[in-house]
């Protein structure tokens, strides 16, 4: 039988606040534990919460950012349950009337695009961090997690494979931080991404029974979890058997998924509205003023790029991975040089150079100006390209402008036909071997005599001359 | 009608973790069911075309600033749970079933 996998995300984002939540403690992740604690985030009985103003903005940006609807009415609600994840026996969370509802992200799936509903998105505070390696048959509890942030964005059972789930993650991350909402850093968990999954024979329409795949460390580690469990489920069905509802976790060793927790019963949460924490209302002057706020998104910004700048699509895509190197590169372009040659320089040599020093773009020496100048010496003819890998590697470096480095290096292209027409009569001299080949129909040489010259001029002649004259000489 | 039978009590207590005796079940049915049947009078209103009161306070949109105010010192903070080791607080080992709370 031929089955199709039916799969929904629920993606934890910590929102990067200053504060907490509901209190005033440090957000800061890499603070000792349990030092951003007080009364209120450890959960004592009697306090106060008071809902922090700049998540429900960053929250409002999300969920427009994901063309989801702002409520103009939301609340916020107690999710009881007991583990010593919290010691309030509840978090607080939004149940039935989350703040962003019904939006929707577009992904790219086979070179066509796609639409992954939003079913919501909503805020609720994080949890304590257990820690299980103390020993001593006891369990650690730092608080310093309890009250983040927290947006859990919940998509529909749109997603149809493992490559299609990685898609909308890269995408969802690229949205959040673009907005400046999160870090998105998985290996600080200020992203965490759970899967459930389920097939069902093709051209059915009800569900098969699901499992939740959760604690994955990596988008590709997402990938491979849901790949490998959309297998283990056709195969137990093949076989007979019956997908059991559970909790699996993901062993990145082994590459498989396994047992955690099986439901034996659904949850109970007993939401009911928290009284502590008053309704937010949010009208049309509110959502208005965020929405001006948003900056410009990955895929606007992909298509526009690929229109303004003739980038390909692949280049467009590679360029905007994050802002500030987009933002590099269209300070490049616009200075007037030549935008395909920035994200040709861009993508490959430059980048080269700093993923060696582990540097991002924003932080090197080599600034969009340095960039824009070395590209304007090679389109007047200056340098050669060739010359320009090493400017750019003096560049970055030294900092200094390119100018300066082919002053002092004396770097300067040989354009003077004269003295190019010299040391091609040479080298053809030198070479009657390869000259008769070429006379007698053996293009190729051309790049054997091309080489010649350039490790004569130390890679300075300037190939179009060098190019003509060679030609010129051998009478072709 | 809405008494509450013993398999009702059982289900609650058992989400509240509590462990009750055959005579606090039998108790608990008799006066959780009484509750119901109090509040069920409100039934009797007509509420159609009253808007739905989702909250008890008719005040809305109180938030506070992002800006950070000290924390509690970690020793006092520790000194109220009845174990710690200077940096956790401590409990009984927790057997990771996959569940990490509901977040």
């Amino acid at each position: 039988m031929q089955y199709e996998a039916v799969i929904g995300m629920e993606v934890h984002v910590e929102i990067n606040t200053k504060s907490k939540i509901f209190c005033g403690c440090s957000t800061n992740f890499h603070a000792p534990p349990n030092t951003n604690v007080c009364p209120i985030c450890l959960g004592m009985p009697g306090v106060m919460p008071v809902l922090n103003r700049e998540m429900v903005n960053k929250s409002i940006a999300a969920g427009l950012a994901l063309n989801c609807t702002i409520s103009r009415w939301s609340k916020m609600d107690r999710k009881n349950y007991f583990y010593p994840d919290q010691s309030k026996n509840y978090q607080i969370s939004q149940y039935d009337l989350p703040l962003c509802l019904g939006g929707w992200l577009e992904i790219e799936v086979n070179g066509g695009p796609k639409r992954i509903g939003i079913t919501r998105a909503h805020m609720e505070e994080d949890t304590a961090r257990n820690v299980h390696t103390l020993g001593g048959g006891r369990s650690g509890v730092d608080f310093n997690r309890c009250g983040m942030p927290l947006l859990e964005i919940v998509t529909e059972p749109d997603i149809r494979s493992a490559d299609e789930a990685y898609a909308y993650l890269t995408e969802l991350k690229q949205i959040l931080q673009y907005l400046d909402v999160s870090d998105c850093n998985m290996e600080e968990g200020s992203l965490r991404a759970e899967a459930n999954i389920s097939v069902r024979p093709v051209g059915t329409t009800s569900f098969g029974t699901k499992t939740e795949v959760k604690n994955v460390a990596s988008f590709s580690g997402v990938q491979k979890a849901i790949e490998f469990e959309i297998k283990r489920q056709i195969k137990t069905l093949n076989e007979g058997g019956a997908v059991m509802q559970e909790t699996r976790g993901w062993d990145a060793d082994r590459g498989i998924t396994f047992t955690q927790r099986q439901k034996e019963s659904a949850h109970d949460y007993r939401y009911f509205p928290e009284p502590d924490l008053v309704p937010i209302v949010v009208d049309a002057a509110w959502e208005q003023g965020v929405a001006e706020s948003l900056p410009e998104l990955p895929q606007a910004r992909r298509a526009r790029f690929a229109k303004d700048y003739g980038l390909s699509a692949y280049d467009a895509q590679v360029i905007t991975a994050s802002q500030d190197y987009a933002d590099y590169f269209e300070t490049v372009a616009r200075s007037g040089a030549d935008p395909k040659q920035a994200a040709n320089w861009m993508m490959g040599d430059l980048q080269a150079l700093l993923v060696d020093a582990k540097q991002e773009i924003q932080d090197g020496l080599i600034t969009p100006s340095h960039l824009s100048n070395m590209l304007k010496l090679i389109e007047d003819g200056t340098i050669s390209g060739k010359i320009a890998k090493d400017v750019l590697a003096d560049m970055f470096a030294s900092g200094k402008q390119p100018e300066a480095i082919v002053r002092e290096k004396g770097l300067l292209q040989i354009s003077d036909s004269a003295a190019l027409e010299g040391i091609v009569r040479r080298i053809l001299a030198d070479n009657p071997k390869q000259t008769a080949e070429f006379r007698a129909g053996k293009e190729q040489v051309l790049g054997f005599f091309v080489g010649q010259i350039m490790k004569a001029t130390q890679g300075k002649a300037n190939p179009k001359l060098v190019n003509d004259i060679l030609r010129r000489e051998l009478g072709a | 009608m809405s008494t509450i039978s013993k398999k009702d009590v059982d289900y609650v207590a058992g989400l509240a973790q509590l462990h009750l005796s055959d005579a606090e079940t039998n108790r608990l049915v008799e006066e959780m069911g009484t509750i119901l049947e109090y509040i069920e009078q409100l039934n009797e209103l007509d509420t159609s075309g009253v808007e739905p009161m989702m909250h008890a306070l008719e005040v809305t949109n109180i938030f506070r600033e992002d800006e950070v105010t000290p924390s509690l010192d970690r020793d006092a903070a520790l000194a109220v749970a009845p174990l710690h080791d200077g940096e956790y607080y401590l409990v009984p080992k927790i057997l990771d079933n996959g569940d990490g709370g509901s977040a």
